[in-house]
């Protein structure tokens, strides 16, 4: 997996490409991190990740609450594919993410 | 039928992926069956690399066989660590808010999801763990 960031003002895109797994997701992690301050929205945006597993929902899930706790900003995900869609929905974490 | 054995550690996880990704093209496997095959992976061998041998290591063997009838592929997952049966577990409440979310249990809830079939025995000192998906 590769991770793309870019910047505009403070919204920040992340873009994962590839596999987010049990190897991967600590690079998309440390992405996060580096941007959770500055960023008043933050698109993850999957257009190009093939899957993601429970690491990967680990990692979305801490970076949804490390917003909550920063009261502003707002993290969204977008182009979902098919296979990442069901995972969110029998996880019900389409119930908690902010998913478009 | 294909197998292979690899140490059990995370670096062995894209080995085993790319060994049954390989297998799968062989049989028109479906692009989401094998991406649901591949989380089924990651999860699985997961579990054995942080449950079998810990704090070691020691071999872990993965079996690829196509059957027919429905036409399904099963994958079994071998090793010789602590007995450790990752069904016992019950299922998490997926219903909990954003605050009481845990993510431990996820894994296995997501192969039980998406495989036709999980099964696991503890035979002569082996963890025998086996799933099949229908294509």
């Amino acid at each position: 997996m590769t991770v793309e960031t870019k910047e505009n003002g403070n919204e920040i895109t992340i873009k994962p490409v590839g596999r987010l797994d049990t190897t991967t997701a600590p690079q998309l992690e440390i992405q996060i991190n580096a941007v959770l301050e500055k960023a008043e929205q933050l698109i993850l945006d999957f257009e190009e990740l093939e899957y993601l597993s429970s690491a990967g929902l680990r990692v979305l899930l801490s970076a949804h609450k490390a917003f909550m706790k920063k009261g502003s900003g707002k993290m969204l995900i977008c182009h979902v594919n098919e296979t990442i869609y069901e995972v969110f929905e029998v996880t019900g974490f389409l119930d908690i993410l902010n998913i478009e | 039928m294909k197998e292979v054995t690899v140490e059990a550690t995370l670096e062995s996880i894209p080995v085993i992926t790319e060994f049954v990704d390989g297998q799968l093209e062989q049989f028109d496997c479906p692009v989401k069956a094998q991406m649901q095959i591949d989380i089924a992976i990651d999860e699985l061998f997961s579990n054995i690399v942080h449950y079998a041998y810990h704090p070691g290591t020691g071999p872990a063997t993965v079996r690829v066989e196509v059957i027919e009838e429905p036409l399904s592929v099963v994958i079994t997952f071998i090793d010789q660590g602590v007995p450790y049966d990752p069904l016992a577990k019950a299922d998490p409440d997926v219903t909990l808010s954003v605050e009481e979310r845990e993510i431990g249990g996820l894994g296995i809830y997501i192969v039980k999801k998406n495989m036709n079939e999980i099964t696991y025995e503890y035979k002569d000192g082996r963890n025998i763990l086996k799933i099949r998906k229908e294509l």
